[in-house]
């Protein structure tokens, strides 16, 4: 990376959650991401933004390894969480995707009712008793928003769900984890502007607890909700500060074109 | 008009379409011709057999241990019982591996190669095959049990295809899900997998088990024989009567079968494999219109 | 929590799974080695050239004579004709269903078609038995009704449902793009359907074929019923009208009353054999055929 490339990218102050250094992504030899180093800040929302198929899924997806269960992708480079690498022998997977949860794109409830949606993480991570699961299962519904319209249905099937509260159901069911991290890979893309207006109050009232990193397509979106933001063009990390800079003054030329909606 | 040459293109353009038209329509006519003549004659002479068949039909001919059917339809229902019960948990694992955990590779088209040739192998082979090791070399004699475990082999290629489709209907972004909360792929598999897949897998089972029952190949010497007496197996070392053994030798062999029981026989062998997979298609036609995802 | 516990289990289960992944290849050579271990002592007491090119079969003969020579001709005869038939008329109703039968009539045809595969080669043979045979023996007047060309013919309805299907997959895969091409440049469908698609799925109608082929050599019982059993060299076109046999009918009319371990009992495996390598063949080319097609059917 260029010295003013390095100048582009500045470290949030405060405790650092998640952080790369150097990182390059290939699938079969295509190069999805180059050298990206960045640190995200804890308990606040980052926004990842750029042109589709610039690489912030994939980015996204280093997190909690998902690219692993991608044949032919081949990982460079450092992906840190608290500072210790995800990569580590020492590290289990499964647990690590407990800490790092992930919401996706389209919501994707599994075919069965909302409690057991809700349940099947606790369920798969020891978590046996009745009374027990009862009680994530409410806390979780309710740090998603949803307690209130599915605490008559929480045996019906979470298929029968509008798109909205399949979202937020899938929110809860990585709440009911207890992570530490959320990644969101465009959580709203699939949804209307009601729907999308409560997840984004869902996503300020979460991020008290929470370390949320978004990549969204909607700049509107990123720059109401985001704390800190980074551009991605073509797998290169371009820009990364604090998202009022990003949006009103960027330092590249390329950032500030893109958020002119000079190129989309 | 000028050149001689100009005249002739327009000619030959003018003509086109009218011939081509004419073309389509004879070809199409054949092409509807063809189609008649590979469903036609066989369903005709079904026809015939279901009517020769209902005639000498009689309820205890069905049911008469001595004379009728019953011991030969209880050889073959225990037949496919067992078949299924050893070819479901080997076809299933298999498709399970296929879809959810090998790596693409050489040892995968070796794999799948292999299950492709395992289903054109001739059935008579599978019943050397069957001879060979199960009657012989592990002792089991001519017997339920040999037989049995021959026709598994012979359908297991069935199961494992239609696990495998089955298996891959299943849309990956419910995996996805189940992996970002942390779950392990064989707790992915039996969560989620294999729970919305399991349809589409007893269609494949309710397949393999129609084409159990009519094989006769495997079964002739493993485990069938003939008898006019009332032999039902009471152990699976016990040999058995099965329909299309029965059917056979009725046919061919045995004098003074009245002709009225052979059409029955083979009336009752074809209601039943044919009714298995007529199930078997309208389920799999239902659970495609039924899925919700 | 019980990681380590769960860790093994997980490790166990994936074991097992794949050991029934891999059970395909087992068995296939299991197949092979239980048929070479059974055919090859007949080596011992005939030469290969006896066997495969000898002229005459009589096992109960003393000596026993154990030329295949009449059984692979008799399959031969069997299987061409079989395929003469099928093939046209197999490919014909494959073209019809994915390219001209209305929606209504697909819905009609297809299970039709999947019926008929599923019907038992012994009721097959039954009904050539009983009424085809008597019936073209009459009209042709010939003197039984069993002989080479009814077994063709039985046998050629069986390996159609066969083609059709694989066939009707291979045209289905055929890109939209290709055919909407040749219509913009004024084709007629059938003109499309001749030069474009029927050209581009060339390799998934010949693994049709091939399958189909595969399932003829091998088809057993109604060739036992209905092709009359004499292992005599078919002569010729005429011999179409004569009784034949068939390998497969061989082995199943005569090992259950052949002694454990003869010579009589070798060759029929050694029978076994041969038809497993030939069958095989043809499933591995069909089977790359079928992979250019970019598709695995089954």
């Amino acid at each position: 990376m260029t010295e003013e490339g390095a100048r582009n990218i500045i470290t949030p102050e405060g405790e650092i959650k998640l952080a790369t250094r150097d990182l390059n992504l290939y699938y079969d030899g295509f190069q999805a991401l180059k050298a990206v180093t960045v640190s995200i800040a804890a308990r606040r929302i980052t926004a990842l933004i750029g042109p589709s198929g610039c690489g912030k899924s994939s980015f996204l997806r280093c997190f909690n390894r998902m690219n692993d269960l991608i044949e032919g992708a081949r990982l460079e480079g450092e992906v840190l969480l608290d500072g210790r690498s995800v990569y580590d022998s020492g590290v289990d997977v499964a647990q690590l995707r407990k800490r790092v949860g992930m919401v996706f794109q389209t919501p994707n409830p599994f075919p069965m009712s909302v409690y057991d949606n809700v349940a099947y993480g606790p369920r798969l991570h020891g978590v046996a008793g009745r009374a027990e699961l009862d009680e994530v299962v409410e806390r979780s519904l309710r740090a998603a928003a949803l307690w209130e319209e599915v605490k008559d249905k929480l045996r019906q099937s979470a298929l029968d769900l509008s798109g909205g509260q399949q979202q937020r159901l899938c929110i809860a069911r990585v709440l009911a984890v207890e992570p530490e991290v959320l990644l969101m890979d465009e959580p709203c893309s699939a949804l209307d502007p009601t729907a999308t207006f409560r997840i984004e109050e869902l996503m300020l009232e979460l991020v008290q607890h929470y370390t949320i990193v978004i990549v969204t397509h909607n700049m509107y979106q990123a720059s109401r909700v985001s704390h800190y933001a980074g551009f991605f063009l073509l797998g290169e990390l371009v820009e990364y500060g604090e998202t009022v800079q990003i949006f009103e003054t960027p330092r590249d030329r390329r950032t500030d074109d893109y958020v002119r909606g000079r190129f989309g | 008009m000028g050149n001689p040459q100009d005249g002739e293109a327009q000619l030959v353009i003018a003509r086109s379409p009218a011939r081509a038209r004419r073309e389509e329509r004879l070809a199409f006519a054949a092409l509807t011709a063809a189609s008649a003549i590979v469903v036609l004659p066989v369903l005709s002479i079904m026809v015939v057999m279901c009517w020769r068949g209902a005639r000498g039909l009689s309820w205890s001919f069905l049911t008469s241990p001595a004379e009728g059917l019953l011991a030969a339809v209880v050889g073959t229902v225990f037949l496919v019982l067992l078949t299924a019960a050893f070819a479901a948990p080997l076809g299933i694992a298999g498709a399970v591996y296929l879809s959810e955990y090998a790596r693409s590779g050489p040892l995968v088209r070796f794999i799948r190669l292999a299950i492709i040739n395992l289903a054109g192998v001739p059935s008579v082979v599978y019943g050397l095959f069957g001879l060979g090791l199960f009657v012989m070399l592990l002792g089991f004699g001519r017997s339920l049990l040999a037989g049995a475990c021959t026709m598994a082999l012979l359908v297991l290629p069935l199961v494992i295809s239609a696990s495998e489709e089955a298996l891959r209907q299943v849309p990956r972004g419910l995996r996805e899900a189940s992996f970002a909360l942390g779950a392990t792929r064989w707790q992915t598999v039996r969560n989620v997998v294999l729970p919305n897949s399991l349809p589409g897998i007893m269609t494949g089972i309710i397949l393999s088990v129609g084409r159990a029952a009519g094989e006769t190949a495997p079964i002739l010497f493993t485990a069938a024989f003939f008898s006019l007496t009332n032999p039902i197996p009471r152990s699976v070392f016990d040999p058995i009567l099965a329909l299309p053994y029965q059917l056979y030798v009725m046919a061919t062999e045995a004098p003074g079968v009245p002709e009225s029981h052979k059409w029955a026989t083979a009336l009752v062998l074809s209601a039943l494999v044919l009714g298995l997979n007529l199930a078997a298609i309208s389920a799999r036609a239902r659970l495609r219109r039924a899925r919700r995802w | 929590m019980r990681r380590g516990l769960g860790l093994a289990w997980e490790w166990l289960v994936e074991r097992v799974i794949q050991i029934a992944g891999l059970l395909a290849i087992v068995f296939v050579v299991a197949i092979f080695a239980f048929l070479l271990r059974d055919a090859l002592p007949v080596l011992r007491e005939r030469s290969m050239a006896e066997l495969l090119a000898g002229e005459v079969w009589s096992p109960t003969a003393d000596p026993a004579r154990l030329g295949m020579l009449p059984l692979l001709l008799g399959s031969l005869y069997v299987t061409v004709g079989a395929l003469v038939i099928a093939m046209p008329l197999g490919i014909a109703c494959a073209t019809y269903i994915a390219e001209v039968a209305s929606p209504r009539a697909r819905e009609v045809l297809k299970p039709l078609v999947e019926m008929l595969a599923a019907i038992p080669s012994v009721v097959f043979g039954f009904l050539g038995l009983m009424l085809v045979g008597p019936w073209l023996a009459e009209l042709l007047r010939l003197p039984i009704g069993m002989f080479a060309a009814l077994g063709s013919l039985m046998l050629a309805f069986m390996a159609m449902p066969t083609i059709v299907s694989v066939s009707e997959d291979a045209l289905r895969a055929v890109p939209r793009a290709l055919r909407e091409n040749s219509l913009a440049l004024g084709a007629t469908r059938w003109q499309t359907i001749a030069r474009v698609v029927l050209p581009a799925g060339r390799s998934g109608v010949i693994a049709a074929v091939l399958l189909g082929l595969g399932r003829t050599i091998g088809e057993t019982m109604t060739v036992l019923m209905v092709t009359g059993n004499a292992a005599v060299i078919p002569e010729g076109l005429a011999g179409f009208w004569r009784p034949v046999r068939t390998m497969t009918a061989t082995i199943a009319s005569e090992m259950g009353e052949t002694a454990y371990r003869t010579p009589h009992y070798h060759a029929l495996f050694f029978i076994g054999l041969v038809l497993f390598v030939i069958t095989f063949i043809i499933n591995t080319i069909a089977e790359w055929a079928i992979r250019k097609t970019g598709r695995l059917s089954s």
